[in-house]
């Protein structure tokens, strides 16, 4: 279980990277800000802006149990861990789902 | 890179997350309250301008995320690509450096 949290911690953080200039590169337009918006109206994208924050939040989860396992004595702990990070994910998503 | 170097980004990396964890606890609510009732510019400006606590915040965020993203993708270009060497390291800082200027620059546009 544990290397399949190790990979998909990767993959998120890649997906999470590629997505940062993108992010930073709406914001940056100010007050123009509202044609990118209309854009982000389109279904698909909004599919994809759910991924990201459910991705967001998975990272998150994932990132919180490499530092538990790193610098608390919780080995035996990592399948909590784990199912507090699928948690985190989860209500994140739904929590975003739900305001869209 | 020496093992040195290496034992250093480990330890900003994890310095990083720490902040992060903070951080993207903090945006995930935001996210969730901000996009109730659909997003304007308008209604991100109204919120944002002129709001120092918030500035401050964001400041850390990016900066810690400028310093957390190009070091764990640097780990997977050695581990997953065996991309070793000057040419790894500098797009690893390039990375960095674009990430802390957009995200600044977005900061900049939103909240003065």
């Amino acid at each position: 279980m544990s290397k399949y949290y190790a990979l998909f911690h990767r993959l998120s953080g890649i997906a999470l990277a590629l997505f940062l200039p993108a992010h930073f590169w709406a914001l940056g337009q100010g007050l123009e800000m509202d044609a990118f918006l209309a854009w982000t109206e389109q279904p698909l994208v909004k599919a994809a802006e759910w991924g990201i924050v459910v991705l967001l939040a998975a990272h998150l989860g994932g990132g919180l149990r490499v530092l538990a396992i790193e610098f608390l004595d919780w080995h035996e702990w990592q399948k909590s861990l784990a199912a507090v990070a699928a948690a985190l994910m989860l209500a994140a998503g739904l929590a975003f789902a739900l305001a869209l | 890179m020496s093992y040195r170097s290496d034992t250093t980004l480990w330890i900003l990396q994890r310095a990083s997350a720490a902040v992060l964890a903070l951080c993207v606890s903090v945006h995930l609510f935001t996210i969730v309250y901000a996009v109730r009732g659909g997003l304007s510019a308008a209604e991100i400006l109204a919120r944002t301008r002129g709001n120092n606590a918030w500035l401050a915040f964001y400041s850390l965020f990016v900066l810690a995320v400028a310093v957390h993203a190009p070091i764990g993708l640097r780990a997977i270009a050695i581990e997953w690509l065996g991309w070793r060497g000057r040419s790894r390291d500098v797009c690893a800082f390039l990375f960095a450096a674009a990430l802390a200027w957009m995200g600044m620059r977005a900061i900049l546009a939103v909240f003065l």
